[in-house]
């Protein structure tokens, strides 16, 4: 604890290896202690499987393809989510945005009805749209509505009057000052809350999956732990794990994209 | 006059907020009776004064309400035990440079795990009862908590140390003097944020065991098409939710007015 008074220098080259290697022996430490409480210790393979077997079953996943109906499923159900929280987040979200008032009255409504948790809907839409993918994409859409709209308000209420003023004193007609300058100016913010409300999109639906539900990622994983295959689900766990960590990426990696042209 | 334009409902709400909001919610509620009794079969939707009307009924299932006794006797338990996991490994992960540069990257993986994927696990480890949603809450607490704790640390100005530790302070006295009060405003968003987490986590892994609990009687409402009861359980629970949420809210706005 050197280092205890909060050093404002700059890593030096071996203080950041040392970083490197506390994180890689701490990796190593985990694997190590499954595969020897597994392997050696006598720990109950229907609790914990051996690694070994976790690592042959997932290459079975991936070499015979059964993932796949699950998967496009999954995926589906987020893009339709994702489409409908998009496209509502954002017409609201700018016609909110328009008046002043309307941002008054309904910003704070918007952000009260967000602080309760939405996951308390997923009975309701499993009543109105039963156990298939309509209820999981509800669910995903109205989770991921909230961070788009409110980020969207917040993004045109953020450009700043001056701009509006002078384009207008320009001679800018609505759909100019629009297109030139509320929707630049409002971009990088909504581009936030679009990543943001895709993440939730994705975690909802995996979990409404895993809540109730015919088929998709969530449910497969359900189903083998019901099955107690345990091996074959901790290899569905680490592929969904990598999925969703690949489209997190794919998506941050986007909104940097989208915010580096100005 | 009929064609005045939206002008005079906008400065309404210009002036009045609080009425337009309370009149908007009116107007929702209204929207909602109108369709449950004219339009939509009742078998899935029932009209807010019926459920209202009935809620009676719900606490008066037999069971419900020992689950949501459990339900927010877990969410507690979850949040205490969350904020003192968030608060240990917090400040010792954020009080040390070099324990902040080699643990945070792991924190924040870790983080980032879709935990929902692991549900499944909570429950045959710890079993159907209130340990596994306990365990879970606190899985979904535990990380803002750190999180912001770690970052309000980070925040303090070096000047600050310095300048206590020239005037010969301990390592005490500067944890408990100059760390503490300037930790309140983040630990507070961190309890926050935490409560938040705890509710999502609970609440999950309570709808997902569908043989006891809350999700019991979701589920069972839900075959049975009895939308009065699922509806006004559903609400016992949002209510529950949004009182913790603004007591949490409360104690942030009421500690953190000094530094403003």
């Amino acid at each position: 604890m050197s280092g205890f008074h909060g050093s404002i220098l700059p890593a030096t080259k071996r203080e950041k290896m040392a970083s490197r290697a506390v994180q890689l022996s701490f990796v190593v430490a985990l694997g190590g202690l499954w595969y020897f409480a597994t392997n050696h210790w006598g720990v109950n393979p229907l609790l914990l499987p051996k690694p070994q077997l976790v690592f042959v079953e997932l290459a079975d996943i991936l070499r015979s393809g059964e993932f796949w109906p699950d998967l496009v499923l999954t995926l589906s159900e987020l893009g339709a989510a994702f489409a409908i929280s998009l496209s509502l987040g954002l017409i609201i979200g700018f016609l909110v945005s328009l008046s002043p008032a309307l941002v008054k009255v309904f910003e704070p409504l918007i952000a009260a009805v967000y602080a309760v948790p939405i996951i308390l809907f997923l009975p309701l839409y499993v009543l109105f749209f039963g156990l298939g993918a309509p209820s999981k994409i509800a669910l995903g859409a109205t989770i991921s509505f909230f961070p788009i709209v409110l980020n969207t308000i917040a993004g045109f209420i953020s450009v700043e009057k001056v701009y509006v003023t002078a384009a207008r004193s320009m001679g800018a007609s609505p759909t100019m000052l629009v297109r030139y300058v509320l929707v630049p100016g409002a971009f990088p913010v909504i581009l936030t809350g679009l990543r943001m409300g895709f993440t939730v999109a994705l975690f909802s639906i995996i979990g409404s999956e895993t809540i109730a539900s015919l088929a998709g990622l969530g449910h497969r994983i359900v189903h083998l732990a019901e099955a107690m295959e345990m091996a074959r689900m901790f290899a569905y766990i680490v592929f969904v794990i990598g999925i969703a960590a690949t489209l997190n990426q794919l998506v941050s990696w986007l909104e940097k994209k989208g915010t580096s042209w100005r | 006059m009929a064609m005045t334009g939206p002008r005079p409902i906008l400065s309404f709400m210009q002036k009045h907020p609080r009425w337009s909001q309370l009149l908007t919610l009116g107007l929702f509620f209204l929207a909602w009776e109108i369709a449950a009794r004219f339009f939509v079969d009742k078998m899935f939707l029932s009209p807010p004064s019926r459920v209202y009307g009935e809620i009676g009924r719900v606490f008066g299932t037999k069971g419900v309400p020992d689950a949501l006794w459990l339900t927010l006797f877990e969410l507690s338990i979850a949040f205490a035990i969350s904020v003192v996991i968030g608060l240990v490994i917090g400040l010792s992960v954020g009080l040390g440079t070099f324990a902040r540069r080699s643990f945070m990257p792991i924190i924040l993986l870790l983080y980032g795990i879709p935990q929902i994927t692991i549900l499944p696990l909570f429950i045959l480890y710890f079993g159907i009862g209130a340990p596994s949603k306990i365990a879970f809450g606190v899985t979904h607490g535990m990380f803002p908590i750190i999180l912001t704790i770690v970052a309000g640390v980070q925040n303090l100005k070096p000047v600050l140390m310095t300048s206590a530790r020239s005037m010969g302070a301990s390592r005490w006295h500067i944890l408990r003097y100059v760390i503490f009060p300037h930790m309140i405003p983040s630990f507070f968003a961190g309890l926050r944020l935490g409560m938040t987490g705890v509710l999502l986590g609970v609440l999950l892994a309570e709808l997902y065991v569908s043989t006891a609990g809350i999700g019991h009687f979701t589920s069972m409402f839900t075959q049975s098409f009895d939308p009065t009861r699922l509806l006004g359980l559903i609400s016992v629970l949002a209510v529950m939710a949004i009182a913790l949420n603004e007591m949490v809210r409360r104690a942030e706005t009421h500690f953190s007015r000094w530094k403003s």
